[in-house]
């Protein structure tokens, strides 16, 4: 799909330590995405949630912007093809990567550095916990172009601006600098540049040291309550869950360490 | 009173609950014909066991169970053939509503084809988040034939069960809870627990209403209203004769918990 075979890859996939880190790896094209990009990322996600070894996701971008959005070079070319249909594009690429970020249960953490718009703003948002660079700012291009927010951006802003500060920036494309995203609770650090990668890792770091399958339930929990359920609901399933983990070998460990002023250790068991 | 099935479906008993489980999770527990013959089989013995009160049907987590064995219809070379070797097997859900026992169906995952026929001739419906139900058959060219587009229409209506028998059309757990088709969906984690609490409920009934109750909202199903009502009534008169009948109203009058002897 990608004309780029004889390139460094397009998206570096490493795990580390129970951390698979996916890097954007087109730091000239500002890490556009292309479709090869997309599917890369959806795929190591969807695995990343099948692998026992792997306990949290870290997505980052190398170069001096996290993702400008789709590559439009890639989209005008399909266009030229002819009988392309971009939603039929966000059906097939972008919706698998946000809905598997979503339902991936293991935590998945995005490092922003410089612009992430459009589709590269969605991407930032769908993922659990955001840690920007000062300079980092969020800016939803698509009306520059005629179009909509995609990606799960009109489900996802919402939940942090409210209404008419997402319209507003719907409509007149206007950024959302760091420090503003940090005070809507849109990110949860801003750092200096030089410390992104270094204060995304300790955020791992403090996430691998927790009980996993807690995480993952939280998660889950979570997700659910943003589907509009109702209290009742949510009570009724925090019940179920907790009966479950109430059976973990972990749950006994946290209480025990609490009870023995130690510090627990956690088997995901 | 566990008998030895085939080992594709497990057979247990936990106090007054049956327990069945297709366990052919490597090929997500396509209902062969010898396996739909074994549960048929286990849920016979259980409806003929005193001590039962109530069935769990489950699958494994990743499907209830996806379908038929598509390869045993290989061999079926035309529409006598088929009627020939499958007419049997394909009724025996059909025992399930004749049964005095309710029988739970615990879905997780898959329930395609043969597997969402199977639950839906179930009683109750307990799904995990995890549920898919469909009817895909009119992609390999036929349609249910173990009463997927009966018992699919009746419970979520013409326009949705068009759309999924003749589209193949899935519904999520959620949705398959909006349109009436499951009874409750819950975390994938707790799925045997919750139909368990279920059955163990329905289990503290007194038998004999279970099962005229059973009968009546089946009845209403197929009958008329005028005959179905003259059957509820019918049913109702009849448990006047029970003792179970007795010892409900009165501890209901003494204010204390009743103790039924399914008689």
């Amino acid at each position: 799909m990608s004309p780029s075979s004889a390139a460094p890859a397009e998206l570096l996939v490493r795990t580390e330590r129970g951390v698979l880190a996916l890097t954007l790896n087109r730091p000239d094209a500002l890490n556009a995405l292309t479709l090869s990009m997309m599917e890369g990322l959806t795929a190591a996600v969807v695995k990343a949630g099948r692998d026992p070894s792997v306990r949290a996701i870290l997505i980052a971008a190398e170069g001096r912007a996290f993702c400008p959005g789709a590559d439009l070079g890639d989209v005008r070319r399909l266009q030229d093809a002819g009988g392309f249909d971009l939603g039929e594009v966000l059906r097939s690429h972008f919706n698998p990567l946000i809905r598997a970020i979503r339902s991936v249960e293991k935590p998945v953490v995005c490092a922003v550095q410089g612009v992430a718009a459009g589709a590269g703003a969605s991407l930032a948002l769908a993922c659990d916990l955001r840690v920007c660079a000062e300079h980092a700012k969020f800016i939803l291009a698509f009306s520059k172009v005629g179009l909509v927010p995609d990606s799960g951006m009109t489900w996802f802003l919402p939940r942090w601006l409210g209404l008419g500060l997402s319209l507003e920036h719907a409509w007149l494309g206007t950024p959302i600098a760091a420090e503003r995203a940090l005070e809507f609770g849109m990110v949860n650090r801003v750092v200096p540049a030089e410390r992104l990668r270094a204060a995304a890792g300790e955020l791992l770091c403090q996430l691998l040291g927790m009980p996993p399958q807690a995480v993952a339930l939280a998660k889950r929990a979570f997700n659910r309550s943003l589907e509009a359920a109702s209290l009742e609901e949510q009570m009724e399933y925090e019940a179920q869950l907790q009966s479950w983990l109430g059976r973990t070998q972990d749950h006994a460990e946290g209480v025990s360490a609490f009870l023995e002023k130690r510090a627990p250790v956690f088997k995901g068991e | 009173m566990t008998t030895a099935a085939a080992p594709e479906v497990l057979v247990e008993t936990e106090g007054p609950i049956g327990l069945v489980a297709l366990n052919r999770p490597q090929v997500l527990n396509a209902l062969s014909l010898p396996v739909m013959k074994a549960v048929a089989e286990a849920l016979a013995g259980f409806e003929r066991d005193a001590k039962i009160r109530a069935v769990v049907l489950s699958g494994s987590s990743r499907a209830f169970s996806a379908g038929a064995d598509i390869g045993e219809f290989q061999a079926l070379k035309d529409s006598g053939a088929a009627a020939q070797a499958l007419d049997e097997h394909l009724a025996r859900w059909d025992f399930i509503g004749s049964m005095a026992k309710p029988v739970i169906a615990a879905v997780s995952g898959f329930a395609l084809g043969g597997g969402c026929e199977l639950a839906m001739a179930c009683d109750l419906i307990v799904a995990s988040e995890t549920a898919v139900f469909g009817q895909p058959e009119v992609a390999i060219g036929v349609i249910p034939g173990a009463g997927g587009t009966q018992r699919l229409t009746k419970a979520v209506g013409k326009a949705l069960a068009m759309e999924m028998c003749l589209a193949g059309r899935r519904l999520s757990a959620r949705e398959a809870l909006a349109h009436g088709l499951v009874n409750r969906v819950v975390a994938p984690e707790s799925l045997p627990s919750e139909a368990k609490a279920l059955a163990r409920r329905l289990a503290g009934m007194p038998p004999l209403a279970v099962a005229a109750a059973k009968e009546a909202v089946r009845r209403a199903l197929d009958l008329p209203l005028a005959q179905g009502l003259a059957f509820e009534r019918k049913a109702f008169y009849a448990l006047f004769d029970t003792a179970d009948q007795k010892e409900g109203i009165a501890s209901f009058l003494e204010k204390r918990k009743p103790a039924f002897s399914g008689s």
